[in-house]
């Protein structure tokens, strides 16, 4: 499995070369290396997700992780030191082919998506950056190799959110993007140093003696890294940049926003999971609770966006919801009892990157079409637009669990997991997945039904997208159609060893009821050119839908935070105490040796028999000194 | 009365410091090395005198006050040949004048 290494340096030398020499390029040629490298990767990541599962199995079930490079990079002591390699197991060589099956197909839409767009070269450059850092990301052998990519991948995803840097919304939504992650990675941060330190090691897979030493420093270290993981895969109260991270390319929402990079917090969780199911069971159910609260939260304001940006961003905010609670919901590593959470929610991952990533790149052809985000400039597209239409819809099916779609299969597998946990938890992630089917057809139905902008679209006629984008949406659309009978607990399962998925029928029953009615509910709510039920409701509770189109005033209540609470409070006297305290020690000392210098100058007259008279008093001083001592 | 140590070493010291003071306060670069040559003749006084009365079986002091003697003839043939090119540079040698080498 050595060619693995190629899978991680081919992006980075596409990046270096990209971002040296990609001015004297052109666009065509910049793209094409972007691609074909990402073709070589794409191509390798099946290959060896291909000969990985094909492997003879060990005599416990379990599928062997290997390690083909391993470098120790600092060591701090015999046992802490930090590595940098590749970890092939299942559940890296899963994420290796959901990352770069997204990005290559990314990188193929790009082409159409933005053709003659300037700094064409430099969004290929970054897309094989963050390609780099997300795969680093998910062959990471240790907890510290995964930070670290963990933070590149922050910065190419603020790198292509203010692409368009002449654009104030981008550039504040980048910044908003960094800030608030990078805020939520100092929790990462603490928490792998606390683990470090209890365990003596960053190894995914610390020895049992020093797990039962740490006693409650596990659940802190392992809570503090959620924290991280919640920044990332913008779990309530850190979600709020991913709305606004919209403002960068739809390609680029459809493969960091959407498919691999917030997936990273549910992929930390899933990689630290024997740790937390043996020594940090609190931890899972806190997650739970996060994830749940999270799901429901952007379900709901999902059901009133009109940007369709928005609608997919706060849905796959929803979805991420739906994997942190999967995870939590497990109780033990056996997928027979209780451990099938794992293999739903890595399940629902592989699904919702691929649907998600087809949504989002059907909106980027929409949005090409018709130049806005805006649902009001849309309605009645399906004329125009067959193949992202029928694209589309299938992903909208998909995600409201419709059989046979692949979301189905796994939204069942994570609602079977609920209802093992709680019945509680199981019922409200129901009602979640069916408000999930009701806003994803709203949105469905405002922008290929609904009510037409007919001025808009006599004015410039929409039209289907080239083939460049096509291809990938009728790809992604196939992946979805079959995703659904990939025997997947074979290849993934909480303890590596197979595990049969089988379809609970009572709770496939409920889950279809649940969305079949919620899709019939928006038919009949949005489908007609006329919408009375919408527009009573929206009469009838202002307040609601005010409170849900603006989130709940999260965005408010940050700011009131950060501007009320903490410059108030804390930011101003700390510049106070810098500006009056420390810069003044610092100005006494340089006007000190300042006067003194005025008060000696005077001495250095270059008169060398003054000289000589200070040499002439110093020598009787010394005399003086050596006679009395 | 016998001639001790004291009797040379006090109008050495007195010599001494005759030059120092002419040093310092002198503002003629020619008074300067007068009072140069006179610390340097104490220097010498003190040389010879510690080597006869102290260690009358060497001769080192001696040698060194001719060491001495030769050294300020050269020393004063440099200074002249500097008060010269001073006297033709700034048409004096007043030590207040000389300050061109100040930084």
């Amino acid at each position: 499995m050595e060619y693995t290494l190629y899978i991680l340096l081919l992006p980075a030398l596409s990046f270096l070369l990209l971002a040296l020499a990609g001015m004297k390029m052109g666009h065509r040629t910049a793209g094409l290396i972007g691609t074909l490298s990402l073709a070589i990767v794409a191509v390798l990541s099946w290959w060896a997700a291909a000969e990985y599962f094909t492997m003879p199995r060990q005599a416990d079930g379990t599928l062997a992780a290997l390690r083909p490079y391993n470098v120790e990079w600092l060591p701090f002591t015999d046992t802490l030191h930090i590595d940098m390699g590749i970890l092939v197991d299942p559940l890296s060589v899963l994420m290796l082919v959901v990352v770069s099956t997204v990005s290559l197909m990314v990188h193929i839409y790009s082409f159409g998506y933005m053709k003659g767009e300037r700094g064409f070269q430099r969004y290929y450059a970054f897309l094989s950056l963050f390609t780099f850092a997300m795969l680093g990301l998910v062959v990471a052998t240790n907890i510290f190799q995964m930070y670290v990519f963990w933070e590149l991948v922050g910065v190419s995803s603020y790198l292509l959110i203010g692409f368009y840097y002449t654009k104030p919304e981008a550039i504040a939504a980048s910044k908003k993007a960094f800030i608030v992650t990078r805020f939520a990675d100092l929790g990462f941060l603490i928490g792998i140093l606390i683990y470090g330190y209890v365990l003596g090691t960053y190894d995914f897979s610390p020895s049992e003696q020093s797990l039962m030493q740490g006693g409650l420093m596990m659940p802190a270290a392992l809570g503090l890294m959620f924290v991280g993981g919640a920044g990332k895969s913008a779990m309530f109260p850190l979600h709020i940049w991913l709305p606004d991270a919209m403002e960068g390319p739809t390609p680029v929402s459809a493969l960091i926003h959407a498919a691999t990079m917030v997936v990273a917090g549910v992929y930390q969780v899933a990689r630290l999971f024997p740790i937390y199911i043996g020594f940090a069971p609190q931890t899972l159910h806190m997650i739970v609770a996060v994830g749940a609260f999270t799901a429901f939260y952007a379900a709901t304001v999902a059901c009133v966006q009109t940007d369709i940006k928005r609608v997919l961003a706060f849905s796959t905010i929803s979805q991420i919801g739906f994997m942190m609670v999967a995870l939590g919901v497990c109780t033990s590593a056996d997928p027979h009892e209780g451990g099938l959470g794992y293999m739903a929610s890595m399940y629902h991952l592989f699904t919702h990157a691929m649907f998600k990533a087809l949504l989002f790149l059907g909106a980027g052809s929409i949005i090409h079409a018709v130049h806005s985000n805006e649902m009001s400039t849309m309605g009645g597209l399906h004329k125009y637009m067959p193949v992202t239409h029928i694209t589309f819809l299938i992903a909208c099916l998909a995600i409201a669990g419709i059989p046979p779609f692949s979301g189905f299969f796994s939204k069942d597998e994570i609602l079977a997991a609920c209802f093992r946990y709680s019945d509680v938890v199981g019922w409200v992630m129901t009602v979640i997945a069916g408000m999930t089917a009701f806003y994803m057809f709203r949105l469905y139905y405002g922008i290929f039904w609904g009510k037409e902008n007919k001025a808009l679209h006599e004015a410039h006629r929409p039209h289907e997208s080239p083939f460049v984008m096509t291809f990938p949406l009728l790809f992604l659309a196939l992946v979805t159609c079959v995703a659904g009978f990939i025997p997947f607990g074979h290849f993934v399962s909480s303890d590596g060893t197979i595990y049969d998925i089988h379809i609970e029928p009572s709770v496939a029953a409920v889950s279809i009821i649940v969305a079949v009615v919620a899709i019939l509910l928006a038919t009949g709510m949005y489908f007609r050119e006329r919408q009375p039920v919408a527009v009573m409701l929206q009469r009838r509770f202002p307040r609601l839908h005010e409170a849900a189109y603006r989130r709940f005033y999260m965005d408010e209540v940050w700011l009131f935070v950060t501007k009320r609470i903490i410059f108030r409070w804390v930011s101003r006297p700390l510049a106070w105490f810098d500006r009056h305290v420390i810069d003044q020690f610092f100005n006494f000392t340089a006007w000190g040796a300042n006067a003194t210098a005025e008060e000696i100058q005077p001495m250095q007259s270059g008169n060398i028999q003054s000289y000589t008279i200070w040499f002439f008093v110093g020598i009787i001083g010394i005399a003086l000194f050596m006679l009395a001592f | 009365m016998e001639l001790n140590l004291l009797y040379y070493l006090v109008p050495g010291t007195v010599m001494m410091f005759c030059g120092v003071y002419g040093f310092f306060t002198r503002r003629s670069l020619l008074a300067v090395l007068l009072s140069v040559e006179l610390m340097l003749n104490a220097v010498n006084i003190n040389f010879a005198v510690f080597n006869r009365f102290l260690f009358p079986d060497a001769l080192e002091g001696h040698f060194f006050s001719l060491f001495g003697i030769a050294i300020s003839a050269a020393e004063t043939a440099v200074a002249i040949a500097i008060m010269i090119n001073v006297y033709r540079n700034l048409n004096g040698i007043n030590t207040d004048d000389i300050r061109k080498l100040k930084g």
